[in-house]
C-alpha cells in the first residue's frame, strides 16, 4: 500500500469541497472495497477523506411515503430496519445474501454503490485491463480467457466485466434514487440508470458522480405492495458473488418488475421486460437479455437467469 | 486523561502520512502514533502485542482477523487502525476472566471445535457476535419470515459463520460448541 494522509470531516459538503480541491483524494466509509484495492495497489490515493462522522447513518422517513437511507448505513442495519423488512424486503434479501456478517457491520450504502468490479484481471495487477489502466487493453477479451463469472449484457468491446453488488439490484427493481452532494455544494438527485454508466469506450468512468461529489443518501419511493424476493445463484452457498441474481416485486395478479445481477456492468432492467412478466420467465428473458454477447465460457447465464427466474415464479 | 463519547472523533495529523489517537482495546486505553497505512489488524498486533487475533488472507475472505468494534464484528484487515479513534475494541484476549474461560472458549475446548487453532479466536469471536445477532432479531439469508422472531437452528448459525473459515474443516464440532452456548442461554 503507498502512503496517503487522513482527515476526518463532519459535514458532507465539506468532504465533497475537500475531494475535489485535494489531489487525488478519495472518500472512505467502511473501507471493506477501497482497503483491499489500495492494498493491490489498484486504487492508489494520496489522501482519504474519512466520512464516518458525517451523521448519514439515518434511516428517515419521507415526505413522498418513502425512506431515505443515508449513505453512511450499514449493510447489517439496513438488513434488519423493520420498515425495510416490512416494506422492502427485495432489499433485506438482497442485502444478506451479500458477503459476511463481518463485513455487513462495516460495508455502508455509499460504498456499496461504490463497490468495484470482481473481474479477476481487473485484480490480477500483471495483467491488461481498460478499467485498472486506460487503454492497456481487456486481458478477458483475450483468446482463452477466463470469462465464466463474467458480463453478458451491456458490455462493450473495451470491458465486459460485472457489478457486483447485490445491493444495487434490489435497489433498481425499487426505482430507488441516489442523493448526491456536489463539491460546490448543489445537491442532486439520480435514479440508478443514470447513475450507473455502461463501459462503452471508457470502462473506468463507472459513475456519473462529479469530481468530489458526495452519495448522502438513497431515496426509495413508497412501498411496492405484492411477493418481494430476491435468488442469488453463486458456487457456494454463502459468501461468494452472484454468478447470476433475480430481484423480483410480483403483485398477485401477476404483474411487476425484475431486475438482473451479475450479467452487466449495472443492475439490469428494462420496461418491456417487466410487462412480459404475467408471460413468464421465458418472455422477460427474451426481452431481458435481448442483444446478449456472452463469451462461450458464460453463455450458461442465459439459461441460469431464466431458470432462476423461473424458479422464483414457481415458489409461493 | 478522561474523553467521553461525545468529543468529535478526529485523530491528530502527526505528518502527512501519520496521525495519533486513541482507542480502548480489551478495557484499556491506548493512544498510538501510527502510519495511516496501519490496519487495526496489525495495530493490535504488531504495536499492541495482541497477537490472539490472526491475520489469514488480509482481504476479508477468512474472518480469521474477526475483532468486535463497540459490540459489533468486523474483519480488522478492512479496517484502518486510524479510523478507530474513540472505538471500543474488544479481541479474545479479552474474552477470559480471571479463571475461567468465556463459555464459547469454554464450549470450544469442550467440543474439540479446531485442529490447527488458526482460525479458532476469529471463529470464537465471531460465534459470540452470532447470538447476540440472532437475539437482537437480525435477520439472515437462510431467515424464512422477515416479520418473525428468528429460531436458533444449525441453518441459522451455519449461514451466520460463513464469513470465518477453517481450513481444518472444523466446522461440525464448531457447529456443536455454538449450539452448547445457544441451548445454555435459552
Ligand atoms: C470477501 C468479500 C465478499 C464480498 N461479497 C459481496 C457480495 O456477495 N455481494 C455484495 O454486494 N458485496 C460483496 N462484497 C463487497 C462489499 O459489499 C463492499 O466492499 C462494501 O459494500 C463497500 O462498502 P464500504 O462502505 O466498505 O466502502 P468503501 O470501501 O469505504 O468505499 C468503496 C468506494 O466507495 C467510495 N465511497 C464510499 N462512500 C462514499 C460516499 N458516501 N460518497 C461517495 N463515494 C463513497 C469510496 O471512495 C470507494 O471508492 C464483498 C466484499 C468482500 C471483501
Ligand atoms: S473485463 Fe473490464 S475489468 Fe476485466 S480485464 Fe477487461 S477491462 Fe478489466
Ligand atoms: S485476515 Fe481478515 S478476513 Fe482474512
Ligand atoms: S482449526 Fe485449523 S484452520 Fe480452523
Amino acid at each position: 500500500m503507498k502512503a496517503f494522509s487522513y482527515e476526518r470531516v463532519s459535514d458532507p459538503a465539506q468532504a465533497a469541497a475537500r475531494a475535489a480541491e485535494v489531489p487525488v483524494a478519495k472518500f472512505i466509509a467502511g473501507g471493506t472495497n477501497l482497503l483491499d484495492l489500495m492494498k493491490h495497489e489498484i486504487e492508489i490515493p494520496k489522501h482519504l477523506i474519512d466520512v464516518g462522522g458525517t451523521g448519514l447513518d439515518e434511516i428517515t422517513p419521507t415526505d413522498e411515503g418513502g425512506l431515505r437511507i443515508g449513505a453512511l448505513v450499514s449493510n447489517a442495519a439496513l438488513s434488519a430496519d423493520t420498515r425495510v423488512r416490512k416494506d422492502y424486503a427485495v432489499l433485506s434479501r438482497a442485502l444478506v445474501s451479500g458477503a459476511s456478517g463481518q463485513l455487513r457491520n462495516k460495508a455502508t450504502t455509499g460504498g456499496n454503490l461504490l463497490q468495484r468490479t470482481r473481474c479477476g484481471y481487473f485484480y490480477d495487477t500483471g495483467m491488461p485491463c481498460n478499467k485498472r489502466s486506460p487503454g492497456a487493453g481487456c486481458a478477458a477479451l483475450s483468446k482463452g480467457a477466463a470469462t465464466r463469472q463474467l458480463g453478458i449484457i451491456g458490455t462493450s468491446d473495451a470491458c465486459i466485466a460485472t457489478h457486483p453488488s447485490d445491493m444495487a439490484v434490489a435497489l433498481c427493481v425499487l426505482d430507488a434514487e441516489v442523493e448526491t452532494v456536489t463539491s460546490t455544494g448543489e445537491i442532486r438527485r439520480l435514479t440508478l440508470d443514470e447513475f450507473y454508466q455502461l463501459p462503452g469506450d471508457t470502462p473506468e468512468v463507472e459513475t456519473a458522480l462529479q469530481a468530489g461529489e458526495m452519495i448522502t443518501a438513497v431515496l426509495l419511493p413508497p412501498p411496492v405492495e405484492g411477493r418481494h424476493a430476491y435468488y442469488k445463484v453463486r458456487d457456494r452457498a454463502s459468501y461468494a458473488f452472484a454468478l447470476v441474481s433475480v430481484a423480483l416485486i410480483q403483485a398477485p395478479d401477476g404483474t411487476g418488475r425484475v431486475a438482473l445481477g451479475g450479467v452487466a456492468p449495472k443492475p439490469w432492467r428494462r420496461d418491456d421486460a417487466d410487462a412480459a412478466l404475467p408471460q413468464g420467465a421465458s418472455a422477460v428473458m427474451a426481452r431481458l437479455l435481448d442483444g446478449a454477447r456472452p463469451t462461450q465460457e458464460n453463455a450458461y447465464k442465459l439459461t441460469l437467469a431464466e431458470r432462476t427466474l423461473a424458479a422464483l415464479l414457481a415458489q409461493e | 486523561m478522561n474523553s467521553s463519547n461525545n468529543v468529535e472523533r478526529h485523530p491528530k495529523t502527526v505528518n502527512p502520512d501519520s496521525s495519533t489517537f486513541s482507542l480502548t482495546v480489551n478495557r484499556e486505553r491506548h493512544t498510538l502514533t501510527l502510519d495511516n497505512r496501519t490496519t487495526l489488524l496489525d495495530a493490535l498486533r504488531e504495536q499492541l502485542k495482541l497477537t490472539g487475533t490472526k491475520k489469514g488472507c488480509d482481504h476479508g475472505q477468512c474472518g480469521a482477523c474477526t475483532v468486535s468494534v463497540n459490540g459489533e464484528r468486523i474483519n480488522a484487515c478492512l479496517s484502518l487502525a486510524v479510523m478507530h479513534e474513540g472505538d471500543d475494541i474488544s479481541t479474545i484476549e479479552g474474552a477470559a476472566e480471571v479463571g475461567h474461560l468465556d463459555p464459547m472458549q469454554q464450549a470450544f475446548v469442550d467440543h474439540d471445535a479446531f485442529q490447527c487453532g488458526y482460525c479458532t479466536p476469529g471463529q470464537i469471536c465471531s460465534a459470540k457476535a452470532v447470538l447476540e445477532e440472532i437475539q437482537a432479531g437480525l435477520p439472515s439469508h437462510v431467515t424464512k419470515d422477515l416479520n418473525a422472531p428468528i429460531e436458533i437452528s444449525d441453518a441459522e448459525i451455519r449461514e451466520r459463520m460463513s464469513g470465518n473459515l477453517c481450513r481444518c474443516g472444523a466446522y461440525a464440532n464448531i457447529l456443536k460448541a455454538i449450539n452448547q452456548v445457544a441451548e445454555v442461554r435459552s
